[in-house]
């Protein structure tokens, strides 16, 4: 091949580099290993992790179990070796995965219209914020605190240089968005409001009564659904003006924080100032039906620096899990789903309570709750741990005003054996 | 003569219809169990009240095989690298090997929960470390960031830092430059994260025009971004002079890192002047785009704006095990929740394992080896815009070919029909009517004889029978799709029957 490029060594192809700046010398990493190394090197890794927890960790991501289905589908080659769909005569496997994605995001959370996936949840909400501003035209975004307080982070660092002021809105003793400080807070250059349901505590939001207060004012209303299992069970937040959802309990790994699988869906009208890929139905020459990436004048490959967003990947692999983990359970199955994680969470927060635990909100809530206690979070989680078990995640941090306070997840993974263990340790 | 006597790569054959999963939807049907619930059955009315979801519309009801074989059977419409050369210029679609989705699937770590303390996550913490350290060698750079989620997310966060250092220094300046040829994200991320974009224009080498920039370039100026090679595929010779042209006036060299393929282990960004960049974890270290995302795009950068990285980062404690440090007061905060994609994280890693250090250059040495072979094969059947030599990708013109009118789209679109991807289409814009092509270092010169073959024939076609390339692809599933349709009238999601004619009706 050199020779018939013209070149006599492969360094030739290279003289356009100063070689002042060319490496003489290997790159200081280790040696190549053989496939069996690697796998042995993943394994001791695995190993240094812990295995064989029970764990009552939520907070934004949540075991549920993965149907073995999933990974055998997305280990296909044809999906997971393709890339964005831009050429729509040979990549109709993943355009319609994704239009059947965003029909059954559509379905779940009673909006009109679903994008192909954003990065996650975190950064899916803060474009949701930067949507309503292009919407309304207006500048400032509220947000409850009882919304994950790493979104909140992830959407300070967005919001800091796009002139987006932000301001907060704090909750009431029942755990829910205060409605009398939300009312004094919107005002009319508020372009929208961020609240999650279920929130951060867990605890289910009176969507429709926050609705009226923000639309009284002419704002948006975001609502973050960070886990979407509860939609098997609670009702779709109807009212809302865009949902931003992270969709990683549908059949994504925890996989220690990613990859994880954001979705933005909306109202009809607000369709071309939403920000990531769209697949949307056409026929071809022949009149054939078929699926494309659509409304792309939206985004940056087009209109560069007066896109809606810079985003470019979308999570299509990921959403595809999520398709299927949707399709697996259905029209039955979520609900059936939604309301073992309910009956489980509802046990043990029984259980915990008859131990002496205070439950602090008494707002319906799905399948998390936060609970206070005599002794401090980690003291008990430490305890728990002897025994294999990863107590809740405590709130200290975050909300140093609710003390002893830590936040239990029970999904339909936990075993009531697992929750009575835990009900020892929690007074 | 038929359409179909060059084509040696593909052929048709027998692939299943299939229609939407709704479609396919009964009543009663399940492919779920779960199992019998242990503790007692709570009534979700009773506490959840007027909360409590009704039902759940046209969610579908199928069973196990109807799901296997509907996301089979829909797959098979996809190309993929599995199937052949996939030369998407600018995306470096390499060979993703096996051994990294099976350590990724290992349960320590595809179930390891991100808040679980420490002491269980060292696994974890360790290949973050070692990901970083090597990235960091790799780069040339002094630290690292692993959050961003995908190559643009990286640009946004790079711009920050660049942005949280020149304000620690008094001014955060008001404009980011880019060059024509850039990608579009980039000025994308320059005006999120608060800048003005302007651009600056290519010599006609293709590369960056030292005498616009020194024009150009002043205290008002925080940043060129710049992509080398440069999407020309096209080394940017004067670089030390670039670096020293925005230092001299205390701007920063952003590097886009989408195509650093054509760089690993013979040549660091860091000794060459780019003080921040990012990487495509997806491109340059293997991990699978997975038909669009996800991604991972860590930025690299020099001392001076580690300070600034977002938090938190993984820090080795004083008793020796590994940890994660939050308290950066000068940290430009979070760019997304957790610690990124992790999963990339151990694709990446163990893709670095597997070459070690000859492997890597040699992986470099042959992407190049391989874009300069079709180069050299396709020169003179198409335009070659630019002289200048090219590293990991060849950007050609449809010039010749758009006398009959045949543009770049069609040439791609007949290359379908031979069995390859097309090549990126239209990009860059510097280049009016641009073919795109990088191979990356995974295609045998079996692979490229075949892929130069078909760009041969089909060439030849557009001289000589310019409708069948004009209105290609012939043998695929569908063919040319209704895009205006599709955006005037958007149907974004299935609707039932019933209620699409209703719809109809009302309009």
């Amino acid at each position: 091949m050199l020779k018939d490029i013209g070149a006599d060594t492969v360094d030739d192809l290279f003289a356009a580099i100063p070689s002042e700046y060319r490496l003489t010398g290997d790159l200081k990493i280790p040696r190549s290993y053989a496939e069996s190394e690697i796998v042995q090197f993943f394994r001791d890794r695995a190993a240094e992790n812990g295995q064989g927890y029970a764990s009552f960790l939520g907070a934004g991501a949540y075991s549920h179990y993965r149907p073995v289905v999933i990974d055998s589908l997305v280990s296909r080659g044809e999906f997971f070796t393709a890339y964005t769909p831009y050429q729509p005569e040979i990549a109709q496997g993943t355009l319609q995965s994704i239009f059947e994605f965003q029909s059954m995001i559509c379905e779940l959370t009673g909006m009109d219209v679903a994008n192909a996936s954003m990065y996650d949840g975190s950064t899916g909400s803060a474009e949701a914020l930067m949507m309503a501003v292009r919407v309304t035209g207006r500048h400032k975004s509220l947000i409850a605190t009882s919304v994950h307080p790493e979104y909140r982070e992830v959407i300070a660092t967005y919001a800091r240089h796009q002139g987006m002021p932000l301001t907060t809105v704090g909750y009431s003793t029942n755990g829910r968005v205060d409605l009398e400080a939300l009312d004094t807070a919107v005002d009319s250059e508020t372009a929208g409001v961020l609240i999650q349901s279920p929130n951060f505590f867990g605890v289910i939001e009176d969507v429709a009564a926050i609705a009226d207060v923000v639309h009284k004012k002419g704002a948006l209303l975001i609502v973050s659904i960070a886990e979407p299992v509860s939609l098997g069970i609670v009702k779709p937040p109807a009212e809302a003006d865009i949902v931003s959802m992270e969709a990683q309990s549908f059949g994504v790994p925890l996989g220690f924080g990613g990859p994880y699988c954001g979705v933005m869906a909306t109202r009809d009208k607000f369709v071309r100032q939403m920000p990531g890929r769209l697949v949307g139905e056409t026929t071809d020459r022949n009149g054939k039906r078929g699926f494309v990436l659509t409304l792309s004048t939206r985004e940056q490959h087009i209109r560069r620096e007066k896109a809606t967003s810079n985003i470019c990947t979308n999570q299509a692999l990921v959403a595809l899990m999520c398709n299927i983990f949707m399709t697996i359970y259905g029209r039955e199955g979520m609900k059936e789903l939604a309301q073992h994680n309910l009956a489980k969470a509802h046990y043990a927060a029984e259980q915990f309570k008859k131990s002496g635990a205070k439950l602090v909100f008494d707002a319906p809530f799905f399948n998390e709750f936060v609970i206070q206690t005599g002794g401090a979070p980690h003291v008990i989680n430490d305890k728990l741990l002897q025994q294999k078990i990863v107590g809740g995640f405590p709130l200290k941090k975050f909300y140093p005003e609710l003390g002893n306070a830590s936040l239990w997840c029970c999904t339909e993974t936990m075993t009531k054996a697992s929750i009575d263990a835990a009900a020892k340790e929690v007074a | 003569m038929d359409i179909n006597d060059k084509i040696t790569k593909a052929t048709t054959h027998i692939s299943q219809n299939e229609g939407l999963i709704f479609e396919k939807s009964s009543p009663g049907k399940k492919a779920y169990k779960l199992p019998p619930l242990d503790v007692p059955a709570v009534d979700a009315e009773k506490l959840l009240g007027e909360l409590t979801r009704e039902e759940l519309g046209q969610m579908p009801e199928v069973s196990e095989i109807e799901i296997i074989r509907h996301f089979t059977r829909i797959s098979t419409w996809n190309y993929a690298v599995d199937h052949g050369m996939y030369p998407l210029g600018s995306c470096t679609m390499k060979y993703n090997a096996r051994v990294n989705e099976t350590v990724a699937r290992l349960t320590g770590l595809a179930e390891a929960h991100p808040y679980q303390p420490e002491k269980i996550s060292q696994g974890a913490l360790r290949i973050i470390k070692m990901l970083n350290e090597q990235l960091i060698e790799i780069t040339g750079m002094n630290a690292i960031t692993l959050q961003p989620a995908a190559g643009a997310h990286g640009e946004m966060t790079g711009i920050l830092l660049v942005r949280a250092y020149l304000e620690s220094q008094g001014n955060p300046r008001k404009k980011i430059l880019v060059p024509d040829s850039a990608h579009g994200t980039n000025p994308a991320t320059a005006a999120m994260c608060g800048y003005a974009v302007e651009n600056l224009r290519s010599n006609s080498a293709g590369m960056v025009d030292l005498g616009a920039l020194e024009a150009q370039v002043n205290e008002d100026v925080a940043a060129l971004m710049l992509t080398n090679p440069n999407t020309l595929g096209v080394f940017e010779q004067e670089i030390h002079k670039i670096a020293d042209l925005l230092h001299a006036k205390g701007a920063l060299m952003y590097m886009d890192g989408a195509n650093m393929n054509a760089l690993v282990g013979k040549v660091r960004p860091g000794d060459f002047g780019a003080d921040v960049m990012h990487l495509n974890l997806h491109k340059t270290f293997s991990t699978p785009h997975g038909g669009g995302g996800p991604g991972s795009g860590p930025v690299a950068c020099k001392k001076i704006l580690e300070p600034f990285l977002p938090t938190p980062v993984v820090i080795t404690k004083p008793d020796g095990t590994l940890g994660f440090e939050y308290n950066r007061p000068q940290s430009i905060g979070r760019v997304r929740m957790h610690y990124g994609n992790f999963g990339m994280f151990v694709r990446a890693l163990a893709y670095i394992m597997a070459n070690g250090p000859e492997g890597l250059r040699q992986t470099t040495e042959d992407a190049v080896l391989n874009a300069n072979y079709i180069r050299k094969n396709l020169e003179g059947v198409y335009d070659l815009p630019y002289q200048t030599p090219t590293m990991h990708e060849v950007v050609f013109s449809d010039r010749t070919q758009a006398r009959k009118g045949i543009k770049t789209g069609d040439i791609a679109k007949r290359l379908i029909d031979y069995g390859f991807h097309p090549y990126t289409v239209s990009f860059p814009l510097v280049v009016p009517g641009a073919l795109m092509i990088e191979p990356t270092e995974s295609e045998s010169k079996e692979e490229l004889d075949q892929f130069i073959e078909a760009m041969k024939a089909v060439a030849e076609e557009a001289e000589n029978s310019p409708e069948i390339v004009a209105n290609a692809p012939h043998n695929t599933r569908v063919s040319r799709m209704d895009e205006t349709a599709a955006a005037r009238k958007p149907i974004l999601r299935w609707k039932p029957p019933v209620a699409k004619e209703a719809e109809l009706v009302t309009k």
